[in-house]
């Protein structure tokens, strides 16, 4: 039981896997994903329609279409695993689209800047309170050191010790590289199991 | 279905999923497509939405490129790519997250990002 056979007709399919980088306005996600994507990162206007709830809804429809930016990149690892990285949308209104985007991810970086680290905070409570994916955060070294001891952020984060916490230079492709394998690692180690919901289909 | 072209594109857009969004099939972003067996017949009975994905989807891609290709929202990619698949014109592809990222999948992921170009 302790092997998994694929399905037949799946098995000849590429299997996508996905990363979330999250993180607070001007943190250097969209540089982080950039550095380690194939592709250039691709912005997409993910136009959703939303209940009016703070903005006007159309007279009819009691609905309104907003539009949510938000930058992705696409690594293939092998011929037939390609792993894309998404950036989450930097307005903190958008939960709705934290949750889409978080759905199915193996785990996600959380990019921290210590100049701003009070931007890092929507985040992490996100990560740690409203999400069951696996997550890290990883200080992105600006101008490739650190300000802080790492002790120091922990505690100004109000991190749990259990918290994996790391650094980058998100500028470069081997250290946003070694931070994604950090969290791939992370979430081998992570003995709950954690797949589909069983209601969904 | 030529006097389409004439009405909004955001209106349609929405329209022709007969107001749905919960596809069928559970999409995530990263969710490849694919249309091995292009048919051509096929595609000339398509509404334009959905022709342009099935021809998009002759090469591997996800739900998100799709939609930053062709600038239609998530949630209506989703459903017409949903539609697609049960016509068996497209085929969805497993995620890393249909395997619930077993062991071998997350050693496959890491070896792949050992090797890449630092």
């Amino acid at each position: 039981m302790d092997s998994r056979s694929y399905p037949l007709d799946a098995s000849s399919l590429t299997i996508s896997a996905k990363i979330v980088i999250a993180g607070g306005f001007g943190v250097g996600k969209t540089t982080f994903v950039g550095s380690v994507s194939e592709v250039k990162p691709i912005n997409t206007e993910a136009w959703m329609t939303v209940a009016g709830e703070g903005v006007d809804p159309a007279p009819d429809s009691g609905k309104t279409t907003t539009t949510v930016a938000m930058d992705f990149g696409r690594i293939t690892l092998q011929p037939d695993l390609v792993l894309y990285l998404f950036g989450t949308p930097g307005q903190s209104r958008f939960w709705f689209l934290w949750d889409d985007l978080c759905r199915g991810a193996l785990g996600a970086v959380i990019l921290v800047d210590t100049r701003q680290i009070q931007d890092s905070f929507a985040a992490i409570n996100y990560f740690e309170n409203d999400s069951d994916i696996p997550f890290i955060v990883a200080v992105n070294k600006f101008d490739g050191k650190l300000a802080y001891e790492l002790d120091e952020v922990r505690e100004a984060l109000t991190l749990s010790p259990d918290v994996l916490l790391t650094t980058c230079d998100a500028r470069d492709p081997g250290s946003t590289s070694k931070a994604l394998q950090e969290l791939v690692s992370y979430t081998m180690s992570c003995t709950v199991s954690y797949g589909p919901d069983v209601t969904w289909g | 279905m030529e006097h389409i072209e004439m009405r909004s594109r955001r209106i349609r857009l929405y329209a022709l999923t007969g107001g749905r969004t919960r596809p069928r099939h559970h999409l995530l972003v990263e969710t490849l497509v694919s249309a091995p067996q292009y048919d051509p017949q096929l595609a000339k009975t398509m509404m334009p939405e959905s022709q342009a994905l099935y021809e998009l989807a002759r090469e591997t891609t996800s739900i998100a490129e799709l939609s930053a290709h062709l600038t239609i929202p998530l949630g209506v990619i989703r459903v017409l790519i949903s539609d697609l698949a049960a016509q068996d014109a497209v085929i969805i592809h497993p995620t890393g997250f249909t395997y619930q990222y077993d062991r071998i999948i997350l050693e496959r992921i890491l070896d792949g990002l050992k090797k890449l170009p630092a």
